[in-house]
């Protein structure tokens, strides 16, 4: 007789854990703790920590640090921290989603040419709408996601000529011929003004160091509106994993699938990237990572590549400001120096697998 | 739940590949479309899906398909493509459960309900072992069976299949279309399937359809369809027929001037 295993009946094998879940959260929470420790004021991990919490409605615990040290940590390094877990969730979730609805592991907001692109409506934003004082919400969000869109819309054009989504390189290759023709208008159109040359060039290379609330508070609402809306999309995408045809005979329709988790994406990305300038490859490093310790679900890979994109560059903005201290590398770099071999590997693995 | 097509026209591109194709099959019935390679036959079985533009009219249950929901007509017909894209990472009770996906919400999650339809598909089709293998990791016909339980979780009345036994060794594919035939008389399923072989098309359905260059050639029982002449003019094929009460109807391959 034959004896078969009962699998047992519990929750789809895919779902995310709450440990893992929890495990992340901890992550996140100690990079933030120690990217709030470690800075050229030496203060105490106590009278950090003490002040962190203080924020914290309802726990009831006071700063123990004099106020001057106090607005070091949630003044100046704070900000700095949130937007760059933001930006890192809002890079890492966008690249999974890419990959999901492309269904090619070498996509990412920076090597589709969307940040290049979010980067110049941010810039031609601040050019040509000297003060937007008088704005209720900022424009310069708004010209990024126009750039991103249009830029995503020229790599996805220019790649499927070469062949499918799934043909590889050939959208990355879009992507970076692309990117580059963004960027190439975009150092023009701010070379023009030479006082803010040098801030040129800081926004291309991608860094987080005039990080303040407000900056904070303008990314927010896009940020979390987009993850939130694209983790929702984490079982879709799944389903997306057995192409458009398949997909839309189990009564999805893939198309507008693509096209709304793309536009989304794009909007996180646009405002991500319109204050951290250009930062890449945390789409590939995060999500990729992730497939190999999680499993390939996007189940599990949207949520955690959320929590985990936000402390992958909590930690790396924190080597780009100590490790050269005084002096800060950009952020950008710091992520291409990981990322570069990273891609490198991918693309070997994908090339190799049908 | 019937299906019929009357006057179905496809163009792909710029050829038509179906053109003015009328057939039907009642509730419970099995339906074979055989006919050479580019005959049309996947084409047909596509505009049923619902995934590919179609004129003319296709009635599932006395209903014209074309306004139906989509995701409603996914809880009404369940299809098995010829060549599936397989994500190779996913495990088989995954994939399988995908099949559950016309059944939820666009944002929710299984239910124990959907698990536990999963795993007895599963066990039917003698996966549960391979339950947690990734596709990628187990055999062609380990995966053919895996597409086949994601479209049976669908527990659609209708059932579509596009040469569902290509690539299974001769146990596999009795075992796979025996399997259809139990549920189809258990469920009362409606199956519409492409064929390729002859001899199984005629063991297993109750009317083929005979398609060639997108025409309906004849449509019939298998002993008024196939004959000797129409399989040498549409397959290009000299055949054998050997049609006794002890081995059944056999449609066998012979070399010519042998």
């Amino acid at each position: 007789m034959l004896l078969v295993r009962q699998t047992r009946g519990d929750l789809a094998s895919t779902r995310c854990r709450a440990w893992q879940l929890l495990l992340a959260l901890i992550v996140v929470a100690l990079a933030v703790c120690t990217a709030a420790f470690v800075g050229p004021a030496d203060l105490p991990f106590r009278g950090v920590l003490t002040t962190l919490l203080s924020k914290v409605p309802l726990l009831g615990v006071h700063s123990t640090l004099p106020s001057n040290d106090a607005s070091i940590v949630w003044q100046i390094r704070m900000p700095r921290i949130v937007l760059g877990g933001l930006v890192g969730a809002m890079l890492a979730v966008a690249g999974a989603t890419y990959q999901g609805v492309f269904q090619n592991p070498l996509a990412d907001p920076y090597l589709l040419g969307v940040a290049a692109g979010a980067g110049l409506g941010a810039t031609l934003a601040v050019e040509l709408v000297k003060s937007f004082a008088n704005w209720p919400v900022s424009p310069v969000p708004l010209a990024a996601f126009c750039g991103g869109v249009l830029a995503a819309g020229f790599t996805f054009v220019l790649g499927r000529s070469g062949g499918r989504y799934r043909a590889g390189a050939t959208l990355v290759l879009a992507g970076v011929a692309v990117a580059a023709f963004f960027t190439a208008i975009q150092t023009y159109a701010q070379q023009r003004q030479t006082q803010t040359l040098q801030q040129t060039y800081a926004w291309i290379l991608g860094g987080l160091s005039t990080a303040s609330w407000q900056q904070v508070q303008i990314v927010v609402p896009y940020i979390a509106l987009s993850c939130i809306v694209l983790v929702m999309y984490r079982r879709i995408l799944d389903v997306m994993s057995v192409g458009d045809e398949e997909a839309d005979s189990l009564g999805i329709r893939a198309h507008r699938v693509r096209a709304v988790t793309v536009l989304f994406a794009t909007l996180g990305t646009a405002a991500a990237v319109s204050m951290s300038g250009l930062i890449g490859f945390v789409g590939i490093i995060v999500p990729h990572t992730l497939r190999l310790i999680a499993g390939s679900s996007y189940r599990r890979i949207l949520p955690l590549s959320l929590l985990y994109g936000a402390a992958f560059l909590v930690h790396a903005d924190l080597l780009a400001r100590t490790i050269a201290s005084p002096a800060e590398i950009p952020l950008g770099v710091i992520t291409a120096f990981f990322g570069a071999p990273f891609f490198l590997i991918v693309l070997r693995q994908s090339q190799r697998s049908p | 739940m019937s299906v019929v097509i009357r006057g179905l026209s496809v163009t792909l591109g710029d050829a038509e590949v179906v053109s003015g194709l009328d057939t039907d099959i009642g509730g419970g019935g099995w339906l074979g479309l055989i006919g050479p390679n580019g005959a049309g036959k996947s084409t047909v079985l596509r505009a049923i899906v619902g995934i590919v533009d179609y004129l003319g009219t296709i009635e599932i249950a006395g209903r014209a398909s074309g306004p139906i929901d989509r995701k409603e007509r996914a809880r009404m017909v369940a299809y098995v493509p010829q060549r599936p894209q397989l994500p190779l990472l996913m495990n088989v009770r995954d994939y399988v459960m995908l099949g559950r996906t016309p059944h939820l919400s666009l944002f929710a999650s299984e239910t124990r309900h959907d698990l536990k339809i999963v795993d007895e598909v599963l066990e039917r089709l003698e996966l549960s072992r391979l339950a947690r293998r990734e596709l990628g990791e187990i055999s062609g016909g380990e995966a053919q069976r895996a597409v086949l339980g994601r479209a049976l979780v669908q527990q659609a009345p209708i059932l579509i299949m596009d040469e569902p036994t290509t690539g299974l060794d001769l146990g596999h594919q009795e075992q796979v279309l025996e399997l259809t035939d139990e549920l189809r008389h258990e469920r009362n399923l409606t199956v519409v399937c492409a064929m390729h072989d002859l001899t199984v098309a005629a063991q297993f359905c109750d009317k083929l359809t005979l398609i060639d260059h997108g025409r309906v050639v004849t449509s019939g029982p298998a002993r008024e369809v196939l004959s000797l002449e129409r399989i040498a003019k549409h397959f290009g094929a000299s055949v054998t027929i050997i049609d006794n009460p002890d081995v059944g109807f056999i449609v066998a391959p012979q070399r010519r001037g042998r």
